[in-house]
């Protein structure tokens, strides 16, 4: 059976929003985002299906099937690995897959989906993603699923039954190899994932996603982990001191000369 | 898992050098502030690698009760698939109420693991802790790459936390204090699966940033990597180092070791000059706790300009030239 890769990807608001656009409703509990902030596929979850696709470019009878876990979907949006090389689609969408900041029933049907797919050999998934910053849905589903994991990487090659994969430190790299079938996450040090092309754009308009349940997983919610008790905005004291000059030049000047004043240079 | 007979908060360390981490000493003093409402109850930690007897007399020292212990080859317990097995033996022998690690390289993968070995979650980056009134465990902890600031209750028991390095300040060590060392056998060997082939590590440079009193970063605004240069000059006038936003990074100008933020690295220095940087929240996350932030940005409406303490709404080019060359004078 040739090498099938599963890619975890998840639909989250666009990241690069401005502060200004987050705020937090009346109960205190929820995080609203004002305006009309578009949704995305999380940043490093292009990343993962990048890795996916390069996986894919050294050998091509290689599968990749990209499952995303929420309530609703923008199709266009979720679709999007599917334009860049990716072969199927599968939607958990399920009223009970709220996107809360308690990670466990997420986990628990990603899980349940990987070991409905059959034959799975490789998951990739992002090293976090970009609302709840939890940075750990891909480790508990190797845990659930009992695979060895590599975590943060910039580098993923298989071969054979193995998975190499370089994973980063703050100084350089680490070569890790494991067993397959294992779970590997990426960060964007792996470099730009590569852009959905005329022929994989109308290609992924003929994709129709797998939809499945709560219920078709066979999946209920476990007792919950954590809670939001509270939301706010960052509390900002600062007094920005604006430094004006004649022109940038000499307002580079008198900031120097400020600097120096408040003996910080 | 709930159980009622949970007491006390474990620490899972790591050790450098036969003694417990930095990081690791901080979260000591976090667990003993924690236990400060927790009255009767334990700080226990758990220590697995080279001279681990050793790092348990430290630990004991810096105000731990239990230390339990596992002697194993540092490159072993440097494997996060070992730590984890560490950490699950500990908690089986303390079953602790609250279990903290710190959110450094390792911990980052070992906590999560543990979390759900532990059948639960992890309250992830926090940078504060406290328990509420019915004795849970409540975290702060940025959310939305800092954009939101957010309160999380744990609910489980145990309950675990990663917790931000830097976020608490180690206590002064007391070499009278009395503690117990417990060894615990267990093969950490045999508990690896993602197997370490090599390590291919760079030398840093100069000043590493997390060390640095003053960082001059350069982001996107700079449109290259020739700049940096500059960046550097600044930087060694100013004996501090030189860092970069994301952007910068993943252009490829810099190297990604040089990356401040949420995902690179937590700088503290005294001045931190950001130069064509917008101010996202995930660069913020990095580099908000900096004692001054001097922003140099051609948008005067740019929301780094809510983070500085000095600014000039103006372009580098411009600025820094002159900036730098008033410096060269004053410093003379
Ligand atoms: C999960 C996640 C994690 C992340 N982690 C990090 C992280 O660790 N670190 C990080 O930095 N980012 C991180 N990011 C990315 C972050 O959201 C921003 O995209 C990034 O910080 C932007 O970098 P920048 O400020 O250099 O670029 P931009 O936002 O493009 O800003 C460039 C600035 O330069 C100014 N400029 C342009 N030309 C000039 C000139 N001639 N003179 C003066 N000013 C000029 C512009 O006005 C602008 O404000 C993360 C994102 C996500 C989703
Ligand atoms: N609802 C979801 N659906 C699909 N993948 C997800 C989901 N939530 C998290 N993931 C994956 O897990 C990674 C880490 O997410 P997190 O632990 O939430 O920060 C993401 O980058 C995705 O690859």
């Amino acid at each position: 059976m040739p090498l099938h890769i599963v890619v975890l990807a998840k639909q989250v608001t666009d990241s690069e929003a401005p502060a200004s656009a987050y705020s937090v409703d009346a109960t205190g509990k929820r995080v609203v985002l004002q305006g009309s902030v578009p949704f995305i596929v999380n940043g490093f979850d292009e990343n993962a299906v990048e890795a996916a696709l390069r996986i894919k470019d050294a050998a091509p009878d290689r599968r990749i099937t990209v499952v995303s876990a929420g309530t609703e979907f923008a199709l266009d949006v979720v679709k999007k690995p599917v334009a860049m090389g990716a072969e199927a689609l599968v939607l958990l969408q399920d009223g009970a897959f709220q996107n809360t900041i308690d990670p466990l029933f997420t986990v628990r049907a990603l899980a349940a989906a990987i070991h409905k797919l059959g034959q799975v050999d490789l998951v990739l998934a992002g090293r976090q993603a970009s609302d709840w910053d939890n940075s750990q849905v891909p480790l508990g589903v190797a845990e659930t699923l009992g695979w060895p994991v590599i975590h943060v990487t910039q580098r993923v090659d298989v071969s054979g039954a193995t998975v190499r994969a370089h994973r980063v430190l703050p100084d350089g790299h680490e070569v890790v190899e494991a067993p397959l079938p294992a779970v590997v996450t990426v960060s964007n040090e792996l470099g730009s994932p590569r852009y959905p092309n005329m022929r994989g754009i109308m290609a992924s308009k003929r994709v129709q996603p797998t939809v499945w349940t709560a219920a078709d997983l066979g999946v209920s919610r476990p007792a919950p982990a954590l809670e939001l008790a509270a939301a706010a905005l960052p509390k900002r004291t600062v007094e920005t001191e604006l430094i004006k000059g004649d022109d940038d030049a000499d307002a580079g000047r008198k900031l120097a000369m400020r600097l120096r004043e408040a003996r910080l240079l | 898992m709930t159980d009622s007979n949970a007491q006390g908060v474990l620490v899972v360390g790591e050790i450098e050098h036969g003694a417990p981490s930095a990081a690791t000493l901080e979260l000591l003093a976090a667990g003993r502030a924690l236990l400060r409402k927790l009255p009767g109850e334990h700080l226990s930690a758990v220590l697995a690698g080279e001279r681990a007897a050793d790092a348990a007399a430290r630990a004991i020292a810096a105000g731990v009760d239990i230390v339990y212990t596992i002697e194993a080859d540092a490159d072993v317990a440097s494997h996060p698939d070992a730590l984890v097995a560490a950490g699950l033996e500990a908690a089986k022998a303390a079953s602790p109420r609250i279990v903290l690690g710190p959110r450094t390289v390792l911990g980052r993968e070992v906590l999560p693991r543990l979390a759900f070995r532990l059948g639960t979650a992890l309250a992830q980056d926090c940078t504060a802790l406290d328990l509420d009134d019915q004795r849970r465990l409540t975290v702060t902890r940025p959310i939305y790459g800092g954009a939101i600031q957010a309160t999380v209750t744990c609910l489980s028991t145990p309950s675990v936390a990663a917790v931000r390095p830097k976020a608490y300040d180690a206590e002064v060590a007391d070499s009278g204090r009395a503690g117990t060392v417990v060894p615990l056998t267990l093969d950490l060997a045999s508990t690896v699966r993602a197997r370490l082939v090599e390590r291919v590590t760079r030398p840093v440079e100069g000043k590493r940033l997390e060390d640095a009193r003053v960082i001059v970063s350069g982001g996107r605004g700079l449109g290259g990597p020739e700049p940096f240069k500059k960046l550097e000059e600044l930087a060694g006038l100013l004996h501090g180092t030189v860092g970069a936003s994301r952007a910068a990074v993943d252009a490829g100008w810099v190297p990604a070791a040089m990356q401040v933020g949420l995902t690179g690295k937590t700088v503290t220095p005294d001045v931190y000059i950001a130069v064509g940087i917008s101010g996202a929240s995930q660069h913020m996350a990095g580099c908000g706790s900096a004692k001054t932030i001097v922003a140099i940005n051609k948008d005067p409406n740019a929301t780094i300009f809510k983070h500085a303490h000095y600014g000039v709404a103006g372009d580098w080019q411009k600025v820094l030239p002159a900036f730098m060359d008033q410096l060269h004078e004053l410093l003379r």
